[in-house]
């Protein structure tokens, strides 16, 4: 645990220093070093929080057969898969998010956000925890029909984090390259949270665009569970 | 007689792993993208900026290309210690010690992951496009510069990650605490190491001698003044900080082991 986060705090030390580098002479896209701060420690803890580099518990239960069993549990395995991650995330807000801000902003100028905006952030970063949700659950889904989902997750636990924002703001993208990317649910993961945050566009637009990918993606994966579970060979048990 | 027991171990690993080709290409492909994420920051930093820490676009690239190829075959090499966690957890390390050959080329050996291939190609491609883009001056001397110091390079990572490693014999759940030095590593010495400040840049570059991987080979095949005010043959002296990085590498390993107790289970 202590060790993750010493990780955590390393890799934002250095992808601070880089930035801070390329924004220190003017501000780049709107991007002052105080904001650039912020944007930095909030998206350590944030890649954490929403647990960006995907998880294979489901991939695991397809392939030893016990999803069989969840299956036939008196729960909707879908939700009952949201609860469990629910309860992990509220344990790493506090053990993976809390501790790289309060580092990076102890170490460096930061950018503190007016009172008003904190609900907007938590309801953004809860956002952000759906859509993430929904996304692993779909790839998880695909053991269904692949029988093997390693590719299909190495795959997006490679691309996402420029996707998403993380690994550079968006903003720092040619603007094509943009608009294609706020076409699709990554930035939802963690460029969102943190534009609510440095309010640097229209809130509640941000929030609407969240809310339309966490449903979409929900949904999608119920409907992908429907399918599986009809088309379900029970593999070994 | 390990030395040939360890050619027959490697390659009955590579025919192993080529036997499913499908997934094969799409590890490699995933390893290639993994290490062009730092390429695609760089180009959109520069997509905004003209320069960084004082180098320009084409000058950083090829830091960033000598850096990913030398990360690169290190990782082939040496990648497989991160299991080590799980060898001294699981009681596996004690039938390492029970066998003639050393523990680390054992190690080594276990798990070659041939699909890491991907790193290597990402940054060899880039590394002759940055070396055809950048004026350098070419001599003989800087022509065996750039074959040598991606090697020196790999060698500097490999004891970076021995070491590293070695600290699980002590806290055996330290393997993240190593990543902070290794993968960290491969993201310091993309860039020059003028964007970084104080400690970090102190540790990082001299202490972990990642300044000897990427930057100061640069410098010297750019034919550029260090901006921090290092001596010019510091470009050039590569390969004795990779043998003298190995050899206090090699101590670590075998005080750690000398020091291993199991785990007792």
């Amino acid at each position: 645990m202590f060790a993750g986060l010493a990780a955590n705090v390393m890799f934002g030390l250095l992808r601070t220093s880089v930035l801070i580098a390329a924004v220190a002479a003017a501000p780049v896209a709107g991007y002052d070093v105080p904001a650039v701060v912020a944007y930095v420690w909030l998206g350590q803890g944030l890649m954490a929080f929403v647990q960006l580099w995907g998880d294979t518990r489901l991939t695991e239960r397809i392939r030893t057969g016990d999803v069989v069993v969840d299956l036939h549990r008196p729960w909707h395995l879908q939700t009952a898969l949201f609860a469990e991650d629910l309860g992990r995330a509220g344990f790493s807000a506090f053990l993976r998010f809390a501790p790289p801000l309060v580092i990076g902003s102890l170490i460096y100028p930061f950018r503190w956000p007016e009172a008003a905006v904190w609900p907007l952030f938590l309801l953004s970063s809860a956002l952000a925890l759906v859509v993430s949700f929904g996304l692993r659950f779909l790839l998880n889904a695909t053991t269904f029909w692949l029988l093997d989902s390693r590719g299909v997750i190495t795959l997006y636990v490679v691309a996402v984090s420029v996707l998403c924002g993380l690994a550079v703001p968006l903003d720092f993208f040619p603007e094509w390259f943009q608009d294609l990317l706020w076409a699709t649910p990554f930035p939802a993961l963690i460029q969102a949270p943190i534009d609510v945050y440095l309010d640097r566009r229209p809130q509640w637009t941000v929030l609407g665009y969240q809310a339309f990918w966490a449903v979409a993606v929900y949904a999608a994966g119920h409907v992908v569970l429907g399918r599986a579970v009809r088309k379900v060979a029970v593999q070994g048990g | 007689m390990g030395d040939r027991v360890y050619p027959k171990l490697v390659g009955a690993r590579l025919r192993g792993q080529m036997t499913y080709r499908v997934s094969f290409a799409l590890e490699c492909l995933g390893q290639g993208f993994a290490q062009a994420s730092e390429l695609v920051v760089i180009l959109a930093l520069f997509g905004q900026v003209d320069s960084l820490g004082g180098f320009s676009r084409s000058e950083v690239i090829l830091m960033y290309a000598i850096a990913s190829t030398a990360f690169g075959i290190a990782d082939l090499v040496a990648g497989q210690l991160n299991e080590l966690p799980d060898y001294i957890r699981t009681g596996k390390f004690d039938v390492l010690l029970l066998r003639p050959l050393g523990t680390l080329p054992q190690i080594v050996v276990s798990d070659v992951r041939l699909r890491r291939v991907g790193r290597v190609a990402i940054g060899v491609v880039v590394m002759v496009h940055a070396l055809g883009h950048n004026d350098i001056a070419w001599s003989p001397w800087t022509a065996l510069l750039a074959v040598v110091a991606p090697l020196a390079g790999a060698v500097i990572f490999s004891a970076v990650w021995v070491v590293a490693c070695a600290v699980c014999f002590w806290l055996v759940e330290a393997q993240e605490l190593a990543n902070t030095v290794t993968y960290g590593s491969n993201a310091f010495t993309s860039n020059p190491i003028t964007v970084y400040q104080g400690w970090l840049r102190r540790f990082m570059a001299f202490v972990v001698p990642g300044a000897f991987v990427a930057y100061y080979p640069a410098l010297a095949l750019l034919d550029r003044p260090d901006p921090l005010g290092g001596p010019a043959f510091l470009g050039w002296v590569s390969p004795l900080v990779a043998l003298a990085a190995a050899g206090v590498a090699g101590l670590v390993w075998r005080f750690a082991v000398r020091h291993y107790r199991g785990t007792g289970s």
